[in-house]
């Protein structure tokens, strides 16, 4: 069971529909191993529910009903047992990637580490899967806007600090951070951030364009 | 049929004869026969609930042509799916408000809105206490009913720009003058008060 959590804002708003893409499958996959936040979510959307019921009504078409019922047919079942036995990647981050674990295509980033970007509908974010090898550092950096990371295998620490599988960390742009993977594993983890980060040191500076990181 | 539709004539007439008030069918109950029998009769009622407040929460974002067009693909998508419905999870309107919400980013914001799967063999399952803890159905829309009714003006209103008008948390901001701290804080004191409605006061550590 996770530690740490979603907070209540994100939850609600993520409930309420207004996240971007790139933020909602953090919250996603979280979510996925997280019961107790699962059970969070249900009061959220039961609020979206309510807001259903009570907020409004609008005339609909004379022809409505008529309409639809010409397009109501008997829908073909969809197997509701998934094919995979197991998994390491939760969905829906799986359907992302277009496979397991084993199915990412990392590109290096030089020392071990290694990256895979994923590709959402919104403009607002950047997601990419980040492996960081047994007892490294990612290159220390600030971020311009939030960074919510999802650890699904291995662990880190930040600063004291320790997150493992499920775990969220949620880091606004005043925090000067160094995750750094534990060293009994490499470290996976699922990073959306809100704009390009800034990598201080300077030699990951300036490869930044070349590694595209 | 002819029981069947005596039993419903029941359901929808009066509750007794000195009330002319209809008895509300309860939708989250309708909703699980609908996914159990396929009956478009059964639909029709649900349709007839639903179909002006879906149009409606459509309606706040969009013309009210494409709003139509979009309560119309929703309400094809309750049918479809009414056999995944699962009342443990909430009451009728909470889950066709989460088909509706879906729609809706896909339709204005050409966004998905990625979800867990129950069935995904990834998915940490929840401990069965805590699964049978959980209030099912339309009762979990009462308490919550009850709930939304006695929040603070100023905190109900931010639920309703985010849920029902579909603006993040800085729109909000901006559109009501105050700091996005504010906003945050009033999203999660209605929150609070919404779970401890359901009888959820744990604190997450």
């Amino acid at each position: 069971m996770p530690r740490h959590h979603l907070g209540d804002d994100l939850l609600v708003s993520y409930a309420a529909g207004n996240l971007a893409e790139g933020w909602s499958l953090a919250v996603a996959t979280h979510l996925a191993l997280c019961p107790a936040c699962r059970a969070r979510l249900a009061v959220a959307e039961a609020a979206g529910g309510e807001m259903l019921e009570a907020a409004g009504m609008a005339p609909v078409g004379s022809g409505a009903w008529a309409a639809i019922r010409d397009r109501l047919t008997t829908p073909v079942p969809t197997p509701r047992t998934s094919a995979t036995q197991s998994a390491i990647l939760p969905r829906p981050l799986r359907d992302y990637v277009g496979g397991d674990i084993d199915a990412i295509r990392w590109r290096a980033l030089g020392k071990g580490a290694a990256q895979l970007r994923l590709k959402t509908g919104d403009r607002e974010t950047q997601v990419r899967l980040l492996k960081i090898p047994a007892g490294k550092p990612v290159p220390e950096h600030s971020h311009g806007g939030r960074e919510l990371t999802v650890v699904l295998t291995g662990a880190f620490h930040d600063g004291e600090t320790v997150f493992a599988r499920g775990d969220i960390e949620d880091a606004d742009a005043s925090v000067q951070h160094i995750p750094t993977a534990t060293p009994d594993a490499d470290c996976i983890c699922l990073a959306v951030t809100d704009s390009p980060l800034k990598f201080r040191s300077w030699i990951v500076r300036a490869l930044q364009p070349v590694l595209g990181i | 049929m002819a029981p069947r539709a005596s039993r419903f004539k029941k359901l929808l007439g009066p509750m007794d004869g000195n009330s002319t008030t209809p008895a509300e069918p309860n939708m989250s109950d309708l909703l699980l026969k609908v996914g159990q029998t396929r009956d478009i009769e059964q639909f029709e009622v649900l349709f007839k609930h639903f179909a002006p407040r879906v149009k409606a929460y459509m309606a706040k974002t969009g013309s009210p042509g494409v709003a139509e067009e979009l309560m119309q693909e929703t309400m094809v998508a309750v049918w479809n799916k009414a056999g995944m419905y699962d009342s443990s999870r909430g009451a009728a309107s909470t889950w066709i408000f989460s088909i509706a919400r879906n729609l809706r980013i896909d339709a204005y914001r050409r966004e998905k809105h990625p979800e867990f799967d129950e069935n995904d063999p990834a998915l940490l399952p929840a401990s069965e206490r805590a699964a049978d803890d959980r209030i099912v159905g339309e009762q979990s829309a009462m308490l919550i009913r009850e709930a939304m009714a006695t929040l603070p003006a100023d905190q109900a209103e931010v639920l309703r720009l985010a849920y029902y008008e579909d603006n993040s948390q800085s729109e909000i901001a901006s559109a009501l003058s105050l700091p996005l701290g504010t906003v945050k804080s009033r999203m999660r004191l209605a929150f609070l008060k919404l779970r401890a409605a359901l009888g959820e006061t744990g604190e997450l550590t």
